[in-house]
């Protein structure tokens, strides 16, 4: 179940056990996970770890929903009407995934209004990829190709999660992404297969733009990663940031020969010995930039967010008195009756 | 459970997948009221013909048993090994009954 309404033992039953071997339960979950097993909501955890799991879980919430802006910039310019039908399905799937995620935040204790509370004061970050803008209708196809290609290679891990309704949410957004991927690079191919000469350099320079922020995507280098190790432990981060991008370089670079394109790194070379491409450092201090708020869109994209939530709160309440009102009329009914 | 003061409440989605088989809890999502769980249930978490009949049940009205008594409550039932076919060696001749 999702639910953290349910009905359980009477609370000062239940805390009262608590107070006993709190280190004998912490010790039994440590093995629990490290055996494979599932956490489900009501079972008994670390408070670290349900923390670390609101922040990670309400994080890709949030980027699921901010995701949504920078492509909905291009869905009344879209070039046919397909394609819009198609940019508009993916926007309404970014939705989905982000209710999914928020429900399974949810299951831990935190209620929605609290995570969206901590979106709008900035307090919660989502993924700065958002924080970059879609300057052209090659952005959208380039998205879909890298964007959603690197958020898949992080996601797919994740449906193995200790966590139970995160993997299981997991399992859902993955069938679904792959839909994205393979929309976008099929507009790119179109582009650089039956496109103009200008429309081809769009594609590349849309690429170039792109490409190294995407490799961002996977987090700091794993010597670097705050979490890392514990998440390790727990089952919440089943393979390295540095793994995963070594996975998506690899995956990419046959790709990009196909829609012909080119990779903007002049140090991307295949190395025989690790049986992987070699890469060019990446420039971390621009994610940290664009992390702390000063990428091209974070303005924009957070009061873009506020202004989405305030003007609903008339909506959000009369939706509430609504309910409230049928309700007293049916129950002022039965009692006449 | 945090403080939700004016959040819409919470719904549990069930979801059968296809005529002849049984609903399936799927996820939750908050509506105002039953229509509108309905309707969100619908367009949340059966955009890809997932479903053929949808269930919304408020999630204050789910009670469940304690994961933490699991051990318990259920595991007296595995010593009941009678209550399996395989308990019962027959003949050869009927052994496929």
């Amino acid at each position: 179940m999702y639910t953290q309404a349910m009905d359980l033992a009477p609370q000062d039953e239940r805390l009262a056990l608590q107070a006993t071997g709190d280190a004998e339960r912490e010790a039994r979950f440590e093995a629990h996970v490290a055996a494979g097993g599932w956490v489900e909501p009501k079972d008994w955890m670390p408070d670290h770890y349900r923390r670390t799991l609101v922040r990670q879980i309400s994080q890709h919430a949030h980027s699921e929903i901010v995701g949504m802006l920078p492509e909905g910039n291009w869905v009344t310019r879209a070039p046919t009407l397909e394609r819009k039908t198609i940019l508009l399905a993916k926007i309404q799937d970014e939705a989905g995934h982000g209710l999914y995620l928020y429900a399974a935040a949810e299951t831990l204790g935190t209620s929605r209004d609290e995570m969206l509370a901590a979106l709008h004061s900035g307090q919660a970050k989502y993924s700065s990829i958002f924080n970059y803008p879609t300057l052209t209708w090659a952005d959208i196809g380039t998205i879909g190709w890298l964007v959603d290609g690197a958020a898949i290679m992080n996601q797919v891990p994740l449906t193995r999660c200790s966590y139970a309704p995160y993997a299981r949410a997991m399992v859902r957004v993955c069938r679904e992404e792959s839909f994205h991927q393979r929309q976008g690079f099929s507009s790119l191919l179109t582009m650089m297969k039956d496109g103009t000469g200008e429309q081809r350099a769009m594609v590349q320079d849309a690429v170039d733009r792109w490409w190294w922020p995407c490799l961002m995507m996977f987090g700091p280098p794993d010597g670097q990663s705050v979490h890392g190790a514990q998440s390790a432990r727990w089952g919440i981060k089943r393979v390295s940031n540095d793994e995963l991008r070594q996975k998506f370089v690899d995956a990419c670079v046959q790709q990009a020969e196909v829609l012909g394109v080119t990779l903007p790194d002049p140090d991307l070379k295949w190395n025989d010995a690790r049986g992987h491409w070699d890469f060019g450092a990446i420039d971390w201090s621009e994610f940290w930039r664009v992390v702390g708020g000063h990428g091209p869109c974070n303005r924009e994209r957070l009061a873009a967010r506020v202004k989405a939530w305030d003007d609903g709160a008339w909506v959000r309440e009369a939706a509430l008195a609504h309910a409230q009102k049928q309700a007293a009329r049916a129950a002022k009914t039965l009692e006449a009756a | 459970m945090s403080a939700a003061g004016n959040e819409w409440p919470l719904w549990e989605v069930f979801v059968r997948p296809k005529a002849g088989l049984e609903h399936k809890h799927c996820g939750s999502l908050h509506a105002s009221d039953a229509a509108m769980a309905l309707q969100l249930a619908r367009e949340v978490y059966t955009r890809r013909q997932e479903g053929a009949s949808v269930w919304v049940v408020p999630s204050a009205m789910v009670t469940a048993s304690d994961p933490a008594e699991a051990d318990m409550y259920f595991d007296p039932m595995q010593d009941k090994v009678y209550r399996h076919p395989s308990f019962y060696p027959l003949p050869a001749a009927v052994d496929h009954m």
